[in-house]
């Protein structure tokens, strides 16, 4: 196990296009971080930087102590998991998982003592032991192409950790799974990872997948990083306007609006459909008629009938456990989420009220998080 | 259960494959019939009439000095150009299988052996033997221990073309990421191409095998144009052997030897695939 480390990290593929830029990140040892973000953000791209698949530009890549950029990919001690699972389809389940045993070499007789290969009797235990963990002891002998998608994703997982690497690379291995699959392995790679407590890279442009799995998740756009943090941090302070309508699902309501700043009371935006109050505690001094964007998240908006902001209602969607009310308040689409069954409808208008404490500001030029 | 079918989709099945049967009983097994009833003649006073001898002739002739010979000079030809022909095409397409700047040049250069005819390449390799004006300054093409080798040198250099082509266009099938799990898990480029490249491209290499073995069992144009199957007879092939014989005073023993050659390629291709097809991975 080791942490991998980041340090102003770029990487310009044919000279001129920018994958990656600037990258600092730490990922510490043990931990289970989540690249995220849309595609092209060049997160898959650190992430091959991390294995070595692809040279860094400039910038420092290190895992654990041991600078790696100039390092073979072999000698890195990481795995990864792909996308299409890479299996070699002309070998059995067995031979897939043994792979990496038959030709690293690994320091089984102590930290003092040179690495060496496994023996047969060594990657035997090892290789069954990974198939019991993950449920394929009854599959060793087939070949991949007798596998599901979802055994095959196993045979790559086992191949992944077999080795125990110090770092596990993951690049949207769930991607091929169906929904019901993909739920169910999302669970059981944390409690892989528990067990295992490997540090894990794993790629998504999935935010549930990032939510529910990530110690901490890394938000990147555009090449660049956007925010890091718990998954409670990206949620609850989003840093940007990128990342509070990124995380979430529908995502973040975000109204351009102007500050209006009245004799003594206080402070509101005004959003065109109305005023919404300033969050208390800002220590950004605003400015009368200073233009910002006000971030809502459509769980925090409550139809009351004083609201003082007025929603045109579009369509209202049941989805049993709760309600999402379509609709614009001034010129910007607003949805509202209510438990239960809604109590308004389509066509007519609602008033909606919202605790200053749930209300985010970002700067309407540079879109950066206004605390 | 086996479907039956109705009078109606057998009737349809047969129209379809009509035109295929009519060109193949035209052009393949009416003329193999009449080859295996040639076969059976023996000409007599120098081709002015045949006698019916039934299959003396078939064995006499198959099992004869010169037939052997020239399926040893065949067999030696195919010995010398397919292992070489698809080992070099192999390590060329693996080496110019690469993302880099100005490899189609090499690409098209390395395939352009495939584009030169076999007439061309037979004079240009007759040049190059020249004793006199050839680069390489030997007499192989008059020497009988290295005839064959010379004449072959040109084939080799055709079938690495091929070789080259086909391999290509299968390993650019082969998955990148298929590659890259290779190279984390430890594998060195030598272990990649033994361990996983040449498996995943075993059906390509395969087909090459049978393909050149066949084309080296029917080698006669580079055999007639760099050394008309000399010195004495050290470069005739079967193939050369059966138009030499190819005239109407001996056109029995040529139908014999070609119906000879036809069973030796059906069982050599048989064989190579009773053998190595269980060896072969075909992608589902």
């Amino acid at each position: 196990m080791a942490s991998v480390t980041f340090e102003s990290v770029t990487k310009r593929f044919d000279g001129d296009v920018v994958a990656v830029d600037q990258l600092d990140l730490a990922v510490e040892d043990g931990e289970f971080m989540v690249l995220l973000g849309p595609s092209g953000c060049g997160k898959t791209t650190a992430l091959r930087m991390i294995a070595g698949l692809e040279e860094v530009t400039e910038g420092t890549l290190s895992i654990g102590d041991r600078v790696v950029n100039d390092v073979d990919p072999a000698r890195r001690d990481v795995s990864m998991v792909f996308q299409s699972y890479a299996l070699y389809p002309h070998m059995s389940v067995r031979r897939n998982i043994e792979s990496p045993l038959l030709v690293r070499r690994y320091p089984v007789d102590g930290p003092d003592r040179p690495p060496r290969k496994l023996s047969k009797g060594e990657r035997d235990e090892r290789v069954d032991d990974a198939a019991r963990v993950l449920g394929l002891a009854e599959l060793l002998g087939r070949k991949p192409a007798a596998l599901s998608g979802g055994q095959r994703q196993r045979v790559a997982l086992a191949r992944a950790f077999v080795g125990r690497p110090q770092a596990f690379l993951m690049d949207e291995p769930l991607s091929n799974l169906d929904a019901k699959l993909r739920a169910a392995t999302r669970l059981e790679l944390v409690d892989l990872h528990r067990r295992v407590e490997t540090t894990v890279v794993y790629v998504t442009h999935d935010q549930v997948e990032a939510m529910t799995m990530a110690d901490r998740i890394a938000i990147m756009s555009a090449g660049r990083l956007q925010q890091v943090g718990t998954p409670q941090d990206v949620y609850e302070a989003p840093a940007n306007l990128f990342v509070a309508q990124f995380i979430g699902t529908p995502p973040m309501n975000t109204l351009p609006g102007t500050v209006a700043l009245s004799d003594g009371g206080p402070a509101t935006v005004d959003v065109g459909g109305g005023r919404v109050p300033v969050p208390p505690g800002l220590t950004t001094s605003l400015g009368d008629g200073q233009p910002v964007v006000v971030g809502i998240r459509p769980e925090h908006l409550t139809v009351v009938p004083e609201g003082p902001v007025e929603q045109q209602v579009r369509a209202v969607e049941w989805l049993g456990h709760e309600c999402l009310v379509f609709g614009a308040v001034g010129e910007a689409p607003v949805v509202v989420r209510q438990t239960g069954m809604a109590t308004v409808a389509a066509g007519g208008t609602a008033r909606l009220a919202v605790d200053p404490d749930q209300v985010h500001l970002f700067d309407a030029d540079t879109t950066e998080r206004l605390t | 259960m086996r479907r039956r079918y109705s009078a109606r989709e057998v009737a349809l099945a047969f129209v379809l494959l009509l035109p295929s049967i009519v060109v193949f009983v035209a052009f393949f097994y009416r003329p193999f019939l009449n080859l295996l009833h040639w076969g059976t003649f023996e000409s007599r006073r120098n081709g002015a009439y045949f006698e019916d001898v039934g299959l003396t002739q078939y064995r006499e002739q198959l099992t004869g000095d010169d037939f052997r010979e020239g399926l040893w000079h065949s067999v030696q030809f195919v010995l010398y150009t397919v292992p070489a022909g698809l080992v070099l095409g192999v390590l060329l397409a693996v080496a110019a299988h690469r993302r880099l700047k100005g490899i189609k040049a090499f690409q098209a250069i390395f395939s352009s052996t495939l584009a030169s005819s076999v007439a061309v390449t037979s004079v240009i390799f007759f040049y190059l033997f020249n004793p006199v004006v050839g680069l390489v300054a030997t007499n192989w093409l008059n020497d009988p221990t290295w005839a064959m080798f010379a004449v072959s040198l040109s084939s080799i250099w055709q079938n690495m073309g091929l070789a080259f082509v086909i391999v290509l266009a299968g390993l650019q099938a082969v998955p990148d990421e298929v590659m890259e799990a290779a190279t984390l898990d430890g594998y060195g480029p030598v272990r990649r191409l033994l361990r996983i490249t040449l498996p995943l491209i075993s059906p390509v290499l395969l087909f090459l095998l049978v393909v050149l073995v066949i084309f080296g069992l029917q080698a006669f144009a580079q055999v007639d144009i760099i050394t008309k199957g000399g010195p004495v007879s050290a470069t005739e092939t079967l193939v050369f052997k059966i138009n030499r014989l190819n005239r109407p005073d001996n056109i029995g023993i040529g139908a014999v030897y070609s119906v000879g050659l036809f069973f030796v390629t059906l069982v050599v291709t048989a064989v190579q695939f009773t053998i190595l097809e269980r060896r072969v991975h075909y992608a589902q």
